[in-house]
């Protein structure tokens, strides 16, 4: 029986296999930053033991960090305190750290594919769920937990249970209007929050296989948000062309005899997957979420399901949305556009282009957060910055920012945001705040109208 | 080492709320420290405490008439970020056990580094228990890991549930995955990843 892609990246890592328990998996490529790891280097200094291969390991600050002001010190007494404690962590153990103020800071999975350091049939680990956006590049990529960064940092290995598989198959060109963040809202919406847990997803078919690196890494990015450990996508022609040349990519001899080996990463003919789903690129519409999960999304043209269950109920109630009504036209009191879902630069690019000429609504607070340092030199290199400007919108510095509430940029409570991130939980945003998650272009369509509004509309598409 | 893990009889606090994500166990502002300390105070913050830090009186958690080592929730539990900061707040705040209908996979994993058991049992046995509860709030649950099984003590009523081999080991004695992977050096040293 033929392998599928993910068994052939997965079984290529496995050091040891332990009777009725989990595999010993070894991590070509360790990701940290400044909250899940202080605690890991807490227990290697408890052990008395240092990191195993501090090489494999690379560190960025992305959550605390304020995205104003960056040359200050942080105010926040705690966050600093935890930023600190990175700098001094990787310091003594020698690992690579972009800080603050470093041209290639900016948020882990966002900085990771950008230097080249994630690469097809890696095994890529984060202490981060959305780690799950290096698949894109037909790496195996997951999240972990404290313990298993320590794991990592000891061993340079985990232990893990090997996850079932299943592949979702998209096929088809997308209508104008929908971009790869409605595809990843489409699918969990139909899986639901918890429809992938146990498995490891492989996104399959043309629609996929035509976008962009940072279509295909916004997609991936949101496998956790329906419970699966991660996605993946087998590397082709734009994953090489993506990788090529990028920092710490292979170079020369050695080049040519990685993307020999990259291009024998597909899926067999003849393998099976435990679960399959198949859906049509032409039903996707721009989409939107009205609950408190993102599987609880739809058309945004559509109107607000019905169902008799306390859970639901309750989350229609945080939102104030009502069961049977549409969401266009709810008033927008912020719009979030950042995030390792959607913080590269072709999600500025999209949202630019559509505000160009424009005016931002009086009632909306707009935050535009590039993923990185180098995202923000590209806006800037590029002039979005200036029509962002001119539509009365301000660029920010790089961070995971209003993506969750650690840094300053929360929203207030009862406060409405349209976002481009990936989780709508109560209180994701800041204490009492309301999320509806959605497109970059979805976002503009808020911007401008200070309104949930359909971007097919707004934008005459 | 964890601590060990010995078969738990208790009363429960039952939260009978669907997809509990980690956000709502413990909200990102509460992930400052550099230490595993004082997490236990913030579980469930904006459940348990009002915008004014009062404590919001019929949450299960201020709830007097629950107590116990056992946490009882709707399905999917856990979902959401990978912070192990969800499974240590719930495990210093004296929980043992974590039992529901279904959980997300890394607070699981999570959960089982930490000696915090994550019981996953059927859905008309979970509503079984809350029944149970809500008859009665100081309800006991057997949770008993040798024999794999959850039993409402009343009734008698008991389901088993499932963990793997290594695991339940590492339970029982206390052992973490660090101790056994550093055992385990030599060979990885030697491993050949195909992207080296
Ligand atoms: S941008 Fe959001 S989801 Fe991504 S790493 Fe930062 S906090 Fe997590």
């Amino acid at each position: 029986m033929g392998k599928t892609l993910f068994d052939k990246v997965w079984d290529a890592h496995v050091v040891e296999n332990i009777e009725d328990g989990p595999q010993v998996l070894y991590i070509d490529k360790h990701l940290i930053h400044e909250v899940t790891s202080p605690v890991a280097f807490l227990g290697l200094d408890r052990r008395g033991i240092k990191v195993f291969r501090p090489e494999n390991t690379v560190a960025t600050p992305d959550h605390n960090v304020p995205t104003i002001n960056q040359d200050k010190p942080i105010a926040d007494e705690l966050s600093r305190m935890q930023v600190d404690k990175l700098t001094e962590n990787t310091k003594k153990h020698g690992i690579t750290l972009y800080g603050l103020g470093h041209p290639n800071q900016g948020v882990v999975h966002v900085v990771g594919p950008e230097l080249g350091h994630t690469q097809p049939g890696m095994t890529v680990v984060c202490g981060d769920s959305h780690t799950a956006t290096h698949g894109a590049f037909g790496a195996v990529a997951f999240g972990i937990g404290t313990s298993e960064v320590e794991m990592v940092l000891a061993s340079q290995c985990i232990m893990q249970p090997k996850p079932k598989k299943m592949r979702i198959t998209v096929s088809g060109k997308l209508k104008a209007g929908v971009t790869p963040k409605d595809v990843v809202l489409y699918i969990i919406s139909k899986l639901t929050a918890s429809g992938g847990t146990g498995y490891f997803i492989e996104y399959a078919g043309d629609t996929f296989t035509s976008m962009t690196m940072e279509g295909r890494m916004t997609v991936c990015n949101m496998s956790i948000e329906c419970g699966a450990r991660g996605g993946l996508i087998a590397p082709d022609e734009t994953t090489f062309e993506y990788v090529k040349g990028r920092e710490f990519a292979p170079k020369g001899e050695e080049w040519n005899k990685k993307v020999e080996y990259w291009k024998t990463l597909y899926t067999d003919s003849d393998a099976v997957f435990d679960m399959e789903y198949t859906f049509d690129a032409a039903d996707i519409k721009p989409q939107i979420t009205f609950g408190t999960n993102p599987g609880m999304g739809m058309g945004i043209d559509e109107i607000v399901p019905d169902e008799q269950d306390i859970t639901y109920k309750k989350a229609l109630d945080y939102m104030k949305v009502q069961a049977g009504k549409p969401v266009l036209g709810m008033p927008v009191d912020y719009v979030f556009v950042g995030s390792c879902t959607n913080g590269r630069i072709e999600d500025f690019r999209a949202f630019a282009n559509a505000v160009k000429g424009k005016q931002k609504a009086d009632n909306v607070v707009v935050w535009i957060v590039p993923g990185s340092g180098q995202v923000e030199k590209q806006i800037k290199a590029e002039g979005l910055d200036k029509i962002l400007n001119e539509a009365g919108i301000e660029l920010r510095q790089p961070g995971c920012s209003a993506c969750l509430a650690m840094n300053d940029d929360k929203v207030p409570a009862g406060k409405l945001a349209v976002a481009t991130s990936n989780r709508n939980f109560e209180g994701r945003q800041g204490p009492g705040s309301r999320t509806m998650l959605a497109s970059p272009l979805t976002a503009a369509a808020a911007a401008i109208t200070g309104k949930v509004s359909d971007p097919r509309e707004v934008f005459g598409l | 080492m964890i601590e060990k893990f010995v078969t738990i009889t208790s009363p429960c606090v039952p939260l009978p709320i669907e997809n509990v994500d980690t956000d709502q166990i413990i909200p990102a502002r509460f992930l400052k420290a550099t230490e595993r300390k004082d997490f236990d105070k913030n579980l469930f913050r904006d459940w348990r405490y009002d915008s004014n830090n009062n404590p919001i009186a019929d949450f299960p958690l201020n709830n007097t008439k629950y107590s116990g080592k056992i946490l009882v929730s709707g399905k999917n539990f856990g979902s959401g970020s990978s912070r192990e900061h969800a499974a240590w707040s719930i495990y210093d705040y004296g929980f043992r056990v974590v039992v529901s209908s279904f959980f997300a996979d890394i607070f699981k994993n999570n959960s089982l580094n930490n000696g915090l058991l994550p019981v996953q049992v059927s859905a008309p046995f979970l509503a079984e228990i809350f029944e149970a509860v809500e008859k009665n709030p100081s309800t006991m649950l057997e949770v008993d890991l040798d024999a794999q099984t959850i039993t409402i003590v009343e009734s008698g009523k008991k389901e088993s549930f499932e963990i793997n081999g290594y695991k339940k080991e590492c339970l029982k004695k206390g052992y973490d995955d660090i101790d056994f992977l550093i055992s385990l050096k030599d060979k990885i040293a030697k491993f050949k990843s195909p992207l080296a």
